[in-house]
């Protein structure tokens, strides 16, 4: 036998060997399914991506836990139709090629009915056009981009967070009115976060008003050439798009320079404990610090969501700290369970997907979810924090307005209360 | 470059070539053989499986474009590279590039990814050639050193120069469906396993053809005794910047593959994580051979995989599960590569064959 | 002029950590001719232990002494338990088994302290003293310099002028006639990556406070700079880690003041090229290259 050939069988062999472990490993033969990918009568399979390892995990990872927490808990209550929800959590450590693969996985071996709340801009976007070939439904994903409001292009996919341009929008408007005149200086990161968020500041403030602009990467851990610019610019308040690791050391680089503006932080990196956690001893640096957000505070405890989450946390979530994640978490699992809800018994995706684009949901939410046909953006607003005395809360009112040109208004529809049981009836 | 081989020395019939040496076929023959052999196969595998299972292998096959050129660099030329992730990201980029600007100009027949892949291997080349240049000068650290560089750098500037690049967001890779020939209901998936593992296929038939000719001896030479191949009238700057572009032609194809397969490209996905593991990969694949490529490019796709089958097998508390989630299998992953390299420096390809070996030599009888 | 001052010294206060951690991976090349790419990983565990007795003992310098024996522990540890198994021959077999043990101790810190950011103290304040209304040094920033400074007069003085830096030194540039004259060259090689590894411990400890705080992951872009200042500064030169170190500092501090952060990396490879392609063992390497 000519080693040629021989050669090229073990080659083919070897193949052949490695396809059949492959192919051995996927036990799952798709049988006792119903013709809806993921959906029994007794079962609903959702899936998603987060960073579960990695230097990007920090918090995030606590998302996923909270939204399994809360399913569990909606399943102790008998489910959503009798139907139980199974949350499949992949993590793909924010590396873009991780998640091509995992979402692959969910959607294609898992047969998941729907990808809920996967995370982050770049991972994302690069699984959009997957999702969309395949018709899956795409809902509430964890970041403030715009480009999640494309209803033309992207049917299937809505956002769930504040866009960027839109906070970035109501805090300058908070600037405007009541820090007027002074020096504004904004510090953003190198990505669609920091511009758009730039882009709302100079809709509201004017581009000539904001007299100092720097970037960071997150690959470069001192910021002390940006700072050390706005102490020489002269700036009195510095508007932050920083993720929490960056607005911690944007302060904390500030006060060893001897520089004490009014901080003015967007949602993603205004989280006070967090940011505590991370300035230790200099926690006090926090102080005065303005922040916004659009669900209720964790540390509120007369507020009944943050009671029912917090009942759900002890009870299925083995009792995990109970931060803003956790509560970000529990409020996409309570809209999602809303949604379900609106698809009707008869579950399909389109169904899911029509009920979603109908709008009109209400939950733990400070502003109005924005959901219609033509708008597939998630929340439209929010309300200004504040740190006094080492808590974060509230103050003024609630503010919603759109990512172009319209005026930011003041959002007055009252505050509902969860349902008795906590689970969503309607 | 189909040279026959000389016919061996009589004291070097260590190898089991046995009488077969006076029947020798043309190397390039031979590889295409194999490479048809195996194209079968694929084919034939590729319709027992699940679209899941075709993505991963057409992912495995985008790997070994990029763990087999990086074989050809360390394992037989000797340099050491921690930035081929970068050249892969060149070969991504330039793919998606080169096919949005088809898709603008309203061009979308399938035609156009042969020439956009093409366009991404030359692009990498002439960037290999600019590092490789470079790196011919230094040696060991020193090398090491500027490739680390090189793969901090490239998708830093996708950042810079965010106009082009798109940041960290990254382009959309617009690519044809498959032929209408094909069936309407033909599986993308499928589709994607056919276009990687054949550009791959031609890959490495060109790869092991090349490792097989007079310029892969200089290869081994220059690994070998730098000083001894100079005296044998090797030109060595010149054989290991060859050696760098060659490499990065796979990693360029690579990357474009997996871009193709992604239908988008993110600097995020060519980290220095991704030059790393690449490096882990082909060492624990084997180094020595080709064929260890495979096995390197196999572990790549599959440890995601394993991260989450492992950690599915676990019914935890919610507390030690968020604990455990993802780190467990980076420890044992981190554990499997010490012991492997301790216990099988020549990593899978040289156990198996030693494997081998040692069975053929069990065989008594055994007949050509 | 008055911010070139203080892109300056921000630059030198970082690169001083810098240069101690490129310190770190000169002694070990220089002891086994490998780079050990699990320096950070190790580091950040020496730094988790300081955290977690600083925690107990409310001290933290008991937290940095514990630090610091954690470090010079786990260096002879890996030197004793995996890297006397490697196979050396190919220079590649150290850097993978290095890069398995990143991804061992990082998951096994994420296991043990969880994947969050923990806030890392200081001994002194880092509010910077003004002078001539320019925010020069903190008190901290002097003590990053004198304790890098000691450290490096220390092992100048451990490898200049005693018998166990000799022997060392002997057991690393010839292991075999070393062996044949009664010197002990496992021993050394272990006492080799031990210091190095407290030295490595010690730049985390310095550096983790000025950065987004302890995570498994904390050291992974300081470990990359350092790298760059040990190849620039020649991997065989002390003197050449600590010129390396302080020049990266101050590249990185100066392009991410005038030019913007995100070019940083590309100022890096320029640095590195530059230096390398006019000398090719880095800046400080041994102008003749062979001696007899």
């Amino acid at each position: 036998m000519r080693r040629s050939a021989r050669r090229g069988l073990a080659i083919a062999t070897s193949i052949t060997l490695l396809i059949t472990a492959t192919a051995c490993s996927s036990d799952d033969g798709g049988s006792g399914r119903g013709p809806v990918p993921g959906v029994t009568d007794t079962e609903i399979v959702v899936g998603t991506h987060m960073p579960l390892t990695g230097p990007a995990s920090a918090g995030y990872s606590k998302i996923a836990p909270a939204t399994k927490a809360y399913f569990d808990y909606v399943n102790a209550n008998g489910g959503v139709h009798g139907r139980k929800i199974t949350y499949k959590v992949m993590d793909d450590g924010y590396n873009p090629a991780n998640t091509q693969q995992v979402v692959r996985q969910l959607v294609l071996q898992d047969k998941v009915f729907a990808i809920l709340n996967g995370l982050g801009t770049p991972t994302h976007s690069g699984v959009l056009d997957f999702l969309h070939s395949n018709r899956v439904p795409d809902l509430f994903v964890a970041s403030g981009s715009r480009s999640w409001d494309q209803p033309d292009r992207y049917p299937n996919t809505f956002g769930f967070n504040t866009d960027y341009t839109v906070e970035g929008k109501i805090l300058a408007n908070h600037v405007k009115t009541t820090l007027p005149g002074k020096k504004v200086c904004f510090l953003g990161q190198n990505d669609d976060f920091g511009r758009d968020s730039l882009a709302g500041v100079e809709k509201v403030l004017g581009a000539e008003a904001v007299v100092a602009r720097e970037t960071y990467v997150t690959s470069n851990t001192n910021v002390a050439p940006q700072i050390g610019k706005f102490k020489a610019a002269g700036c009195e308040v510095v508007v932050l798009a920083t993720v929490p690791g960056f607005t911690a050391l944007s302060i904390g680089t500030a006060a060893r320079l001897g520089f004490r503006p009014q901080w003015v932080v967007s949602n993603v990196g205004s989280d006070h404990p967090t940011l505590a956690k991370q300035l230790g001893d200099a926690a006090g640096l926090l102080e005065g610090m303005v922040g916004i957000n659009y669900l209720p505070m964790q540390t509120d405890t007369a507020n009944p969501w943050i009671q029912l989450f917090t009942k759900v946390n002890q009870e299925h979530n083995g009792n995990a700290p109970f931060d803003g994640n956790t509560v970000y978490g529990m409020a996409v699992g309570y809209l999602f369970v809303q949604v379900l809800l609106a698809a009707g018994k008869d579950l399909t995706r389109e169904k899911l997907v029509e009920a979603v684009a109908k709008g009109g949901f209400q939950g733990p939410g400070l502003a109005p979810l924005r959901f219609s046909a033509t708008d597939h953006s998630g929340y439209g607003g929010g309300r200004l924090t504040r740190v006094s005395g080492g808590v974060q809360a509230y103050f003024g009112a609630a503010y919603e307005t759109d990512e172009g040109d319209g005026a930011v208004n003041e959002y007055t529809a009252p505050p509902v209360a969860p349902p008795a049981n906590g689970v969503p009836t309607t | 470059m189909s040279a026959t081989r000389v016919a061996a020395p009589a004291a070097s019939r260590t190898a089991p070539e046995g009488p077969a040496g006076r029947w020798q076929v043309p190397t390039l023959v031979r590889h295409l053989g194999i490479a048809v052999a195996a194209a079968l196969a694929l084919v034939a595998v590729s319709y027992g499986l699940e679209p899941f299972r075709n993505f991963q292998l057409a992912t495995v096959a985008a790997y070994l474009c990029a763990t087999a050129g990086l074989t050809v660099l360390t394992g037989l030329n000797g340099q050491l590279s921690l930035g081929h992730g970068a050249l892969m990201a060149v070969g991504a980029y330039t793919v998606a590039l080169s096919q949005d600007a088809f898709a603008e100009r309203g061009v979308t027949a399938g035609g156009t990814l042969v020439v956009s892949l093409l366009a991404a291997v030359l692009v990498t080349v002439a960037v290999g050639a600019v590092v490789g240049a470079a790196a011919a000068r230094l040696r060991g650290p020193y090398l090491a050193g500027v490739t680390l560089a090189v793969a901090v750098v490239a998708p830093a500037l996708t950042v810079t120069f965010a106009g082009v690049f798109n940041g960290e967001q990254g382009l959309a890779v617009p690519v044809a469906p498959p032929p209408e020939a094909l069936g309407v209901y033909f599986p993308y998936e499928r589709w994607q396993l056919w276009v990687a593992g054949s550009a791959t296929l031609l890959c490495l038939v060109l790869l092991g053809n090349l490792v097989r000719s007079r310029y892969g001896r200089t290869f081994r030479a220059v690994r070998d005794d730098e000083v001894a191949a100079r005296l044998a009238g090797i030109h060595v700057a010149r054989t290991q910047v060859l050696a760098f572009v060659v490499s990065a032609a796979g990693a360029g194809l690579g990357g474009a593959l997996l871009a193709v397969l992604a239908q988008s490209v993110s600097p995020g996905a060519f980290s220095l994580t991704l030059s790393l593991f690449l490096l882990m990969a082909v060492v624990i694949g084997g180094l020595g051979r080709l064929a260890g490529a495979l096995w390197g490019a196999a572990l790549l796709v599959a440890l995601p995989d394993l991260t989450h089958t492992l950690t599915d097998l676990l019914t935890l508390s919610p507390a030690a599960a968020q604990r455990l989630e993802g780190n467990l299998p980076l420890a044992i992953f981190g554990i499997t590569l010490i012991v492997v390299m301790i216990a099988a420096p020549g990593g899978v390809q040289g156990l198996l064959s030693r494997a081998v070996a040692t069975l053929r030599a069990r065989l008594p009888g055994r007949r050509s | 002029m008055d911010r070139f001052v203080f892109l300056t010294l921000d630059g030198l206060s970082r690169g001083a950590v810098y240069a101690a951690f490129a310190l770190a991976l000169v002694l070990i090349w220089r002891a086994a001719r490998i780079v050990n790419f699990a320096q950070g990983a190790m580091a950040v565990a020496a730094a988790y232990a300081a955290y977690s007795v600083s925690a107990a003992t409310g001290s933290y310098w008991l937290g940095f002494a514990a630090a610091l024996a954690t470090g010079l522990l786990l260096g002879a540890v890996v030197d004793v338990a995996v890297m006397r198994f490697v196979d050396h021959r190919s220079p590649l077999n150290p850097v993978i088994v290095a890069l398995g043990l990143v991804l061992l101790i990082q998951a096994v810190l994420g296991m043990v302290y969880g994947n969050e950011f923990r806030p890392a103290q200081t001994p002194f304040s880092r509010t910077a003293f003004t002078i001539g209304g320019v925010a020069a040094l903190s008190p901290y920033d002097v003590f990053v310099f004198a304790a890098v400074g000691v450290v490096g007069a220390a092992l100048a003085w451990i490898f200049t002028r005693t018998a166990v830096g000799l022997r060392m030194r002997a057991a690393a540039f010839a292991p075999d006639v070393s062996r044949l004259l009664g010197v002990n060259v496992g021993g050394m090689l272990t006492l080799g990556w031990a210091l190095a590894s407290g030295v490595g411990a010690l730049a985390a400890m310095l550096v983790i406070p000025t950065e987004l705080g302890l995570h498994p992951h904390a050291m992974d872009l300081v470990f990359v700079s350092a790298f760059t200042a040990a190849v620039v500064g020649g991997l065989d030169s002390p003197p050449g880690a600590i010129v390396g170190g302080l020049g990266v500092g101050l590249l990185l501090s100066h392009v991410s003041g005038f030019a913007g952060s995100d070019l940083v990396p590309l100022a890096v490879l320029v640095l590195l090229l530059a230096v390398l392609l006019v000398r090719p063992g880095g800046l400080f390497a041994p102008v003749t290259a062979r001696r007899v």
